[in-house]
């Protein structure tokens, strides 16, 4: 079960013909794979489409009614390469991932497909993780389109647009035989917006249909001679044919004054970027009519010659806004305005950065540097804007402000791995770490510290792998998610540590989903699925693959657990990998699970027990050892009203779900004695409360004998 | 940079966006920012706007400061191009559900002088870097707030995390009340309350928090200079009572009265410490504090208005306070102690508490706690010392509300009328007398290192491991007395070596200036 529940919303994919839809873009794109005849669907999770694959895993009845199979795909490769049922069949077929680090995945499969080409309409809808909010590493997909020859389209922001767009792929796909990339951006992911909806279709074929009807054309497998001339193909056959589409349906767009000195060249993803800077220079009105022409490219690859030459004819400058680098689309235009030999300057990186998010500062900045140099549309033209330096308080503030870099949830299970390895390096000393992909990577961040390199998802372990030799003792230590490991860890990490006798140890954090892109089920989960098969314990496929040395922790938070395996790894005899699996669930999910069954059951006069933990202020000596062990969210400080302390103590807070890291890891490391676990027990048993009163009257008896004996100092 | 407002410099026509009304909301993952979100949207919708919202969702939500963005203007039948990320210099309404948040918006240039209204709870939601400090790590929110007026047009600051507890609710509805108490958006108070009706989860506490939340607002003055609104309320002053056998308290009475001998400045730091070591103890111990504290008065002088002294007052107490077992063991039973839990858990009547301690007692803890030849007869062998201390040395989880873990406790917190001779009590005093001498021999020749080496008693904390790190800082603080000692400025190094060690965990700091030391 996902983090995040579509179920409500998933009923307003059967609107129908003429319907206002009302919601997110991820919804709205589902929304329009079902208008256009989608016969299946794929994908692997990963921010900024995750919910894409949530509201399709939310949407399986509907898309069962229309004959529509999904696939939660086991990584972007399975995914892509479920578009092969698209070569022979004409199927309409998408599947989705979040980009460039899912494309990389997926390009041996894209790449084949793209060589043989497509019957029916093939579509990948990548996330762009770009800028703001992304934790990858900031790519271009562009680049794979133009390799292997997929069409990439970038639509305008807007439901509308991208809706529109999800259907021009489809076609387009179809009448050039190419497959399709759609690239929505982090934001209009979550755009909230309207559209006019249309009624779901039925795919004309559904897989049921070609599995009773099997096709092959040797054409269209990548073998030699085909694919020499897949390679011809792709360019007198299949351009042409996307050319003349893209110009004949007018997927491209142009706004604004036929007859300018200047215009703009956009991705379509940049529209309302360009738009808001025009707007603030009162070029463009709150609607978006433009002073200055526009050339919007919904299609970023190919591009279509005829189109931005005619663009380019009539004016002095044009600015390309290309956002990311290497500036693809620019060289490309140079390249074309000089065989044309037009004189037209061209512009885009220069008055642009040359790397990183187009922001609206920087649009602002850089349209404005392109019309003050290029044009007389504003009147303090060559004027430098008046841009005085940060001023003495911004500068203040930045000393005050601290960062908030993204780390464990409360009470989450990781924590106390990573707080037993911090320990197990206090005694052992420090280790090479390798870290992989999930949330598992905030170790890397304070308060742990710990990790060296991370080099893709379920790489983990294999970016350990040159730490292999008999030089020393000191082992390698490598930590893996469940979600990597069932991505590709399991062969690109284990079986490679196996067959290359790697001697280093491997910890798979198993916390039950894919759980940094909202909590996704994957083999391990321990969940009932009705669609999908769980329960295949992370153990067994380990020792299927011939590890020897494997250990299984069913409760990360035993911190001293924690730590001895962990020992025992770095220091057994045993040759081969050492596998720990560490299992817990992830509290995020735990909690969204249990806590409204919990509050039922305290209504229904139920008996619950619920835990949280606490810290006796007068014991705390506040040196905040604890804090460098654990960086929980809900344990934090406390000033305290008395003259004779320093230093605020620890102190924990509403927000504890009581999960015990903090305890155990006083307890471990030896730290202090003063976190205490208070259990609250609801609507106890008739027993226990008469139990609870003697016990209260005992003890409160000696409280009492002894307070009388002694002096009571009391603040008043 | 905020400061970049184009139409103002260059620009023909006028700004087109000034219709549209520009939110952001800055808050840290897990606030609710998506609830508060919806709420604007719906809000904007239900008074006849068009709006758009955009996040960033994904893993940079997890516990990380994050932003939600709203536009919206008023519906005119046409479709309005709206931005997806808010601008610098460009946004009408910040919302910030985290004070440092607030500071952050204002570093980025979201909020300016010229146009933002800033909406902000004043509480803190402590980063991770401010509390790993071994000192005080927190950083100061005056800093922040007083800068908050001066960068916004107008400011809305209160603590709004507060409100919403109050009310079982959760920041979203208070500042979403904020929101409405604010003016800034021209929708009457009745859409806002139909918007948190239409919401449909917990409506009477959201509806609660968002009125309180709503008045106080409207209540609060135009927040321009904050700084002065958020100084604390002087404190009231508190006098000590005591109460408990005819005899004790006489003698307590004639230990205060000793006090109000004292210099006047000295005075309430003296009852404090007098407080904590007859607690700590008893009344005689809190007599071998006054004598302590009157021997330093002794070198003192008013000329310094008796800094000495009460450095020392605060110093000494905390020395012969030391955390042994029995302290430990004695506040785990108190029942204050009980009263506080309860309190913090909100226990309801009818419920049951169970409390289980985390203790990990090594063999260091119980040999300090046996008399003090016994003790270190075991300590001087080793083999003996590790062979208990493998049986002794492990986590114990007691559970101080049964009767047998109660008692455990109860019966090691009895043994307080012996700790005068215990072997940890030889040591603790034998260390205190030490420090206390060397204050004392400092002070003709320089009063105020005299001083900072009083003050170097705050570098021991801790248990275990840490308490003997905690200590071996303290020595090497005090290591540089023999090059400090002479020297004109040797007050003031030592208190940044101090200030030093406190930085971090592991001394590089410390070591560092300890370094610079060497050199002068």
């Amino acid at each position: 079960m996902a983090e995040r529940s579509f179920v409500k919303e998933v009923e307003k994919l059967r609107a129908g013909e003429g319907q206002l839809f009302r919601g997110e873009g991820i919804l709205a794109i589902t929304k329009a794979l079902l208008e256009n005849g989608v016969g299946y669907v794929g994908g692997y999770q990963g921010a900024p489409i995750s919910h894409l694959m949530d509201v399709l895993a939310d949407a399986q009845d509907i898309l069962g009614e229309l004959g529509v199979h999904f696939e939660a795909s086991a990584s972007e490769a399975a995914a892509a390469a479920m578009l092969a049922a698209s070569v022979h069949y004409p199927i309409r077929g998408a599947v989705t991932f979040k980009s460039t680090v899912g494309t990389n995945v997926a390009s041996d499969a894209l790449a084949n497909l793209a060589s043989g080409g497509v019957t029916g309409g093939a579509l990948v809808i990548v996330g762009e993780d770009y800028g703001e909010g992304s934790s990858i590493m900031q790519e271009r997909s562009h680049a794979f389109a133009m390799k292997s020859q997929i069409w990439l389209l970038d639509p305008r922001p807007n439901l509308p647009s991208i809706v529109k767009a999800v259907g021009d792929a489809f076609d387009l796909s179809e009448a050039s035989n190419t497959p399709v990339m759609l690239q929505v951006r982090i934001r209009s992911c979550h755009v909230h917006g309207e559209f006019t909806t249309k009624d779901n279709r039925r795919p004309t074929m559904t897989v049921a249909d070609a599995l009773e009807n099997p096709r092959r054309d040797l054409d269209r497998i990548v073998l030699p001679p085909a694919s020499f001339r897949h390679e011809q193909e792709k360019v007198t056959k299949r351009l042409p044919a996307a050319l003349e589409y893209i110009q004949s349906h007018g997927l491209n767009e142009l706004f604004g004054p036929k007859e300018h000195k200047v215009g703009i060249i956009l991705q379509g993803g940049m529209y309302n970027g360009v738009i808001r800077a025009l707007q603030r220079l009162g070029l463009a009105d709150i609607n978006g009519e433009t002073e200055i022409p526009l050339y919007v490219m919904n299609v970023t690859y190919p591009l279509v010659p005829d189109e931005l030459m005619q663009f380019c004819k009539s004016k002095d400058a044009v600015l390309v806004v290309e956002e990311g680098y290497p500036d693809y689309i620019e060289q490309a235009i140079g390249a074309m305005l000089q065989k044309e030999g037009l004189s037209t300057k061209l512009e885009g990186k220069g008055p642009f950065p040359q790397a990183g998010e187009y922001t609206g500062q920087v649009m602002l900045d850089s349209i404005q540097t392109f019309l003050a140099t290029h044009s007389d549309v504003l009147p303090g033209k060559g004027r430098a804007p008046n841009t005085p330096g940060p001023s003495p308080d911004v500068e203040q503030l930045q000393d005050v402000v601290p960062m908030r870099p993204p780390g464990f949830c409360i009470g989450c299970p990781e924590r106390p791995i990573f707080a037993a390895t911090k320990l197990v390096e206090e005694e052992l000393g420090p280790h090479h770490i390798a870290s992989d992909i999930g949330c598992h990577l905030f170790s890397i961040m304070p308060p742990f510290g710990i990790g060296s390199t991370t080099m893709g998802y379920g790489l983990g372990p294999a970016s350990a792998s040159a730490f292999n030799t008999t030089e020393t003792d000191r082992r390698s230590i490598s930590f893996i998610g469940d979600g990597g490991f069932w991505h590709n860890g399991l062969t690109s990490s284990i079986s490679n540590a196996v067959f290359n006798q790697n001697d280093g140890v491997i910890v798979i954090v198993d916390n039950y989903y894919s759980a940094a892109t909202g909590g996704q089920d994957v083999l391990s989960s321990r969940a009932d699925n009705k669609r999908k098969s769980t329960k295949h314990p992370i153990t067994e496929a380990v020792k299927g693959v011939g590890v020897k040395w494997v250990r299984q922790i069913d409760r990360t938070y035993n911190v001293p657990q924690m730590q001895a395996v962990l020992k025992e790894a770095l220091t057994t005899s045993v040759k081969g990998p050492k596998v720990i699996v560490a299992s817990s669930e992830c509290m995020l999910n735990k909690q969204r699970r249990e806590k409204p069954i919990i509050n039922h059951a305290i209504n229904e006069q139920k008996r619950v027990v619920k835990t949280r933990f606490g810290v006796d202020e007068d014991i705390c000596t506040g040196d905040h050892a604890c804090m460098r062990l654990s960086g929980c969210p809900s344990l934090t400080l406390k000033e305290l009203d008395d003259p004779l302390r320093d230093d605020p103590v620890a102190y924990i807070d509403q927000n504890c779900v009581g999960c015990g890291n903090c305890g155990e890891v006083a307890d471990a490391a030896i730290l202090c004695p003063s976190f205490y676990q208070a259990d609250t027990i609801h609507n106890p048993s008739k027993f226990e409360r008469i139990v609870g009163k003697m016990r209260a009257g005992f003890i409160s008896a000696l409280q009492n004998w002894r307070e009388r004996r002694s002096l009571t100092i009391e603040e008043v | 940079m905020p400061d970049t407002i184009f139409g103002e410099t260059l620009g023909t026509g006028e700004d087109a966006t000034r219709t549209i009304t520009k939110i952001a909301i800055f808050a840290v993952g897990g606030q609710g920012g998506g609830v508060l979100t919806d709420w604007i949207v719906n809000l904007a919708e239900a008074n006849g706007y068009k709006a758009q919202s955009t996040s960033v969702a994904g893993v940079a939500q997890r516990t990380g400061a994050t932003i939600y963005y709203v536009e919206m203007a008023p519906d005119t039948g046409k479709a309005p191009v709206f931005s997806l990320s808010p601008s610098q210099g460009d946004v009408d309404i910040v919302i910030c559900a985290e004070l440092m948040e607030a500071g952050r918006a204002v570093i980025r240039g979201f909020v300016t002088a010229d146009k933002t209204t800033l909406i902000t709870s004043s509480h803190r939601i402590l980063a991770v870097s401010e509390k790993v400090v071994p000192g005080k790590g927190e950083q100061d929110s005056n800093a922040v707030l007083s800068r908050l007026g001066g960068a916004s047009q107008k400011l809305v600051a209160f603590d709004m995390e507060e409100i919403a507890t109050n009310n079982d609710s959760v920041i979203s509805s208070s500042l979403f009340g904020a929101l409405a108490g604010s003016g800034a958006l021209p929708f009457p108070k009745s859409t806002y309350e139909d918007t948190i009706r239409n919401g449909g989860k917990s409506i009477t506490a959201s509806l609660a928090s968002f009125n309180a939340s709503f008045e106080h607002a409207q209540s609060a003055p135009p927040a321009k200079n904050t700084a002065e609104a958020t100084t604390p309320k002087a404190k009231p002053t508190k006098t000590l009572k005591a109460r408990g056998p005819k005899r004790k308290l006489a003698a307590w009475n004639q230990l205060l009265s000793r006090i109000e001998a004292l210099p006047e400045p000295t005075r309430e730091m003296a009852r404090a410490g007098l407080r904590k070591t007859v607690e700590f103890q008893d009344l005689k111990y809190g007599e071998e504090y006054l004598n302590h504290l009157e021997i330093v008065l002794a070198s003192d002088t008013e000329k310094e208005n008796w800094e000495l002294t009460k450095t020392a007052a605060k110093h000494i107490a905390n020395a012969m306070c030391y955390d042994d077992t029995i302290r430990v063991a004695h506040i785990k039973t108190q029942k204050s102690r009980f009263q506080r839990v309860e309190n913090e858990i909100q226990l309801k009547t009818g419920n049951q508490l169970y409390l289980i301690e985390y203790l990990h007692p090594r063999m260091e803890e119980i040999s300090g706690t046996l008399p003090t030849r016994l003790g270190k007869w075991i300590e001087e062998r080793p083999n003996l010392f590790n062979w208990l201390d493998r049986r002794v040395n492990k986590g114990r989880r007691i559970k101080t509300r049964s009767v047998r873990g109660f008692l455990t406790l109860w019966l090691i917190s009895s043994l307080k009328p012996w700790r005068r001779s215990f072997l940890r009590h030889k040591i603790e005093t034998q260390h205190f007398h030490t420090w206390r001498d060397l204050a004392l021999k400092t002070v003709h020749s320089d009063y105020r290192l005299a001083i900072e080496i009083l003050k170097c008693r705050r570098l021991i904390k801790g248990y275990s491991d840490t308490h003997t790190r905690s200590h071996s800082k303290f020595d090497r603080v005090l290591s540089s007395l023999p090059l400090l000692q002479g020297r004109e400025d040797a007050a003031d190094w030592l208190r940044r070596l101090r200030e030093a060690s406190l930085l971090d965990e592991k001394g590089e700091a410390m070591e560092g200036a300890l370094k610079t030391i060497q050199t002068l």
